[in-house]
């Protein structure tokens, strides 16, 4: 296998190209041209907005978190040349094309409401109360074209009006709070914020509470594992190893449900 | 011949028991609707404005939704709703220059050109059902019950959008009579209710909310029947402000129509939800011993 490898190496020759955050381009890599805030730069192609721009020498302080796509830090606004549509994309996530109009939109200030989730009730005219804007919503659905996790933003926006705090909070779960729904939204609605106010209200209030978690934090807290634990902690390092060799192991394709370990006490 | 049906924000939060009631006697009359996977917000009020097509772009959406699920018509029960869907649907049939703008502005949506036909809840049980059959199925007829039919002002306004011809005002009657109860006529059954102006000028709203309740009970009326939340908000739920402020001498019940069909067709309390409904309006049915549940 190996020297397949090494021979389809030898006989194919990697094209050069630019990769990762290398910021040293090969010889021969092809360059793209991209528009930052209305300015040209020449930037590999293959690499993502982020990346592209930190390679023309921008210097992020702001405006970039994960470089993973969960952290919501970098949303950005782009339009492609000859067409007049924007498009919504994170800069961590979204790979450079020619002749990209870019523009971050690292804060956007939209209005969020002060709560104290200990007392707020959890319905939804606790969020009217909080946030009447929500009314304002002409149903343009510029808020779900803009979001770059394909969010249902209009439709969670629709569950509140209706009075559904848990179909809101269902419907926004991959929400980032990157905010560019609301740069786009006529109305006026930070509709982030009121989704997170749902997620809350349904995290704490609404949704049914695990039994069995609430059981086995009850165990925990009543000292169950304190003995292992201490045991493990104390014990030296042969008998640490000698321990995880002989663990008992749920065997890789055991049918779910089938397989118990012999030693039940920690369960 | 599919049936698509728009609840609307209200049936799901504060009028619950309109909508519970109605879906449960459709089913009791055979008729077969499918509620719509993904609504919005109607827009809850016209714009009178000729430009302000933005506010056509969410009862259209509404409409793509039904034409997208395959239907022909599509019901709703609150008038608000209905006349606002109704309206934006003539306009998307019939104004071809705002028809274009507001396609090409949702070009994330089919176009849409009014495929769809808006009925209201009592078209669709005359038309679907008719007043025999619905007769034939009544098991507790509202026998003695006298009910002053409201229509409030969007189910006969504009005309191109009534539900039937303003003048006539027979459907409300015939289905009262329809389920045994005793419609009465009276003069304020298309006044409007005061409607928003609850929160603009709220005297001169209750003012005409107790002229019309008055108009009612003088007329030999028990009761009055509604078809919209926003009137069973100033006509019922005001009722005590009403009373205390000597615009009424007492509490008058209030029903919503599909209530007194789910009654009528002897479906059980906990389909026609009169625990939502005032105190006497709930005694008033009891005492003509018309609940059979």
């Amino acid at each position: 296998m190996i020297n397949e490898r090494t021979c389809q190496c030898t006989t194919e020759p990697m094209q050069p190209m630019a990769t990762g955050d290398r910021a040293i381009l090969p010889k021969g890599a092809k360059t793209i041209p991209i528009y930052v805030m209305g300015k040209k730069y020449d930037v590999p192609e293959t690499l993502t907005i982020m990346k592209a721009m930190e390679y023309a020498g921008f210097k992020f302080i702001r405006g970039a978190g994960c470089r993973g796509g969960i952290c919501g830090a970098c949303p950005t606004v782009y339009r492609k040349e000859g067409d007049y549509k924007l498009h919504f994309g994170l800069a961590c996530q979204t790979v450079v094309e020619p002749n990209m109009y870019l523009a971050q939109i690292p804060f956007y200030p939209a209005n969020r409401a002060t709560y104290d989730i200990e007392t707020i009730e959890p319905t939804a005219e606790a969020i009217y109360a909080l946030y009447p804007e929500l009314f304002r919503c002409v149903a343009c659905n510029n808020c779900t074209k803009a979001c770059p996790m394909g969010v249902q933003v209009l439709d969670y926006i629709s569950a509140l009006k209706q009075g559904d705090v848990a179909k809101a909070a269902q419907l926004s779960f991959d929400c980032i709070q990157c905010g560019l729904c609301a740069s786009r939204c006529m109305g006026e609605l930070p509709q982030y914020h009121i989704a997170q106010l749902a997620r809350r209200l349904y995290g704490k209030y609404i949704q049914p509470r695990a039994e069995h978690l609430q059981k086995r934090v009850a165990e925990i807290e009543a000292g169950k594992y304190d003995k292992m634990l201490d045991d493990l902690t104390t014990m030296g390092k042969d008998q640490l190893e000698k321990l995880y060799k002989e663990r008992e192991r749920e065997p890789d394709m055991a049918p779910p449900g089938t397989w118990m370990p012999k030693d039940t006490q920690y369960l | 011949m599919k049936i698509s049906y728009y609840p609307g924000c209200t049936l799901k939060s504060k009028a619950k028991n309109l909508e519970e009631a109605a879906i449960a006697s459709l089913a009791a009359l055979g008729v077969e609707v499918e509620e719509l996977p993904r609504w919005n917000c109607c827009g809850a009020v016209h714009s009178l404005a000729d430009d302000d097509l933005i506010h056509y772009v969410a009862p259209v959406r509404d409409l793509v939704r039904a034409m997208q699920q395959g239907s022909q018509k599509l019901v709703t029960l609150c008038s608000m709703c209905y006349n606002t869907l109704a309206r934006a649907n003539l306009i998307m049939r019939d104004d071809e220059v705002k028809r274009k703008t507001i396609n090409d502005f949702m070009t994330e949506e089919p176009d849409y050109h009014g495929e769809v036909e808006v009925v209201h809840f009592l078209n669709l049980i005359r038309d679907e059902v008719g007043w025999d059959k619905v007769r034939e199925k009544v098991k507790a007829p509202l026998t003695g019950m006298k009910i002053a039919p409201y229509y409030g002002c969007t189910l006969l306004r504009p005309r191109s959008v009534a539900i039937e011809p303003p003048e006539s005002q027979e459907l409300f009657r015939d289905f009262l009579t329809a389920l045994g109860a005793t419609p009465v006529e009276f003069a304020g059954s298309s006044v409007c209710c005061g409607s928003y102006q609850i929160l603009a000028s709220p005297e001169a709203s209750k003012d005409i909310a107790g002229k019309i309740i008055a108009w009612a009970t003088k007329a030999g009326a028990d009761a009055l029947a509604l078809s919209c939340p926003l009137c069973e908000f100033n006509l019922g739920k005001k009722q005590p402000e009403l009373i205390e402020t000597g615009r009424i001498p007492g509490a008058v019940p209030t029903y919503y129509f599909t209530q007194l069909l789910a009654i009528a067709l002897g479906l059980g309390d906990d389909l026609h939800r009169l625990d939502l409904n005032t105190e006497c309006s709930l005694e008033l049915l009891k005492s003509k011993k018309c609940l059979t549940a």
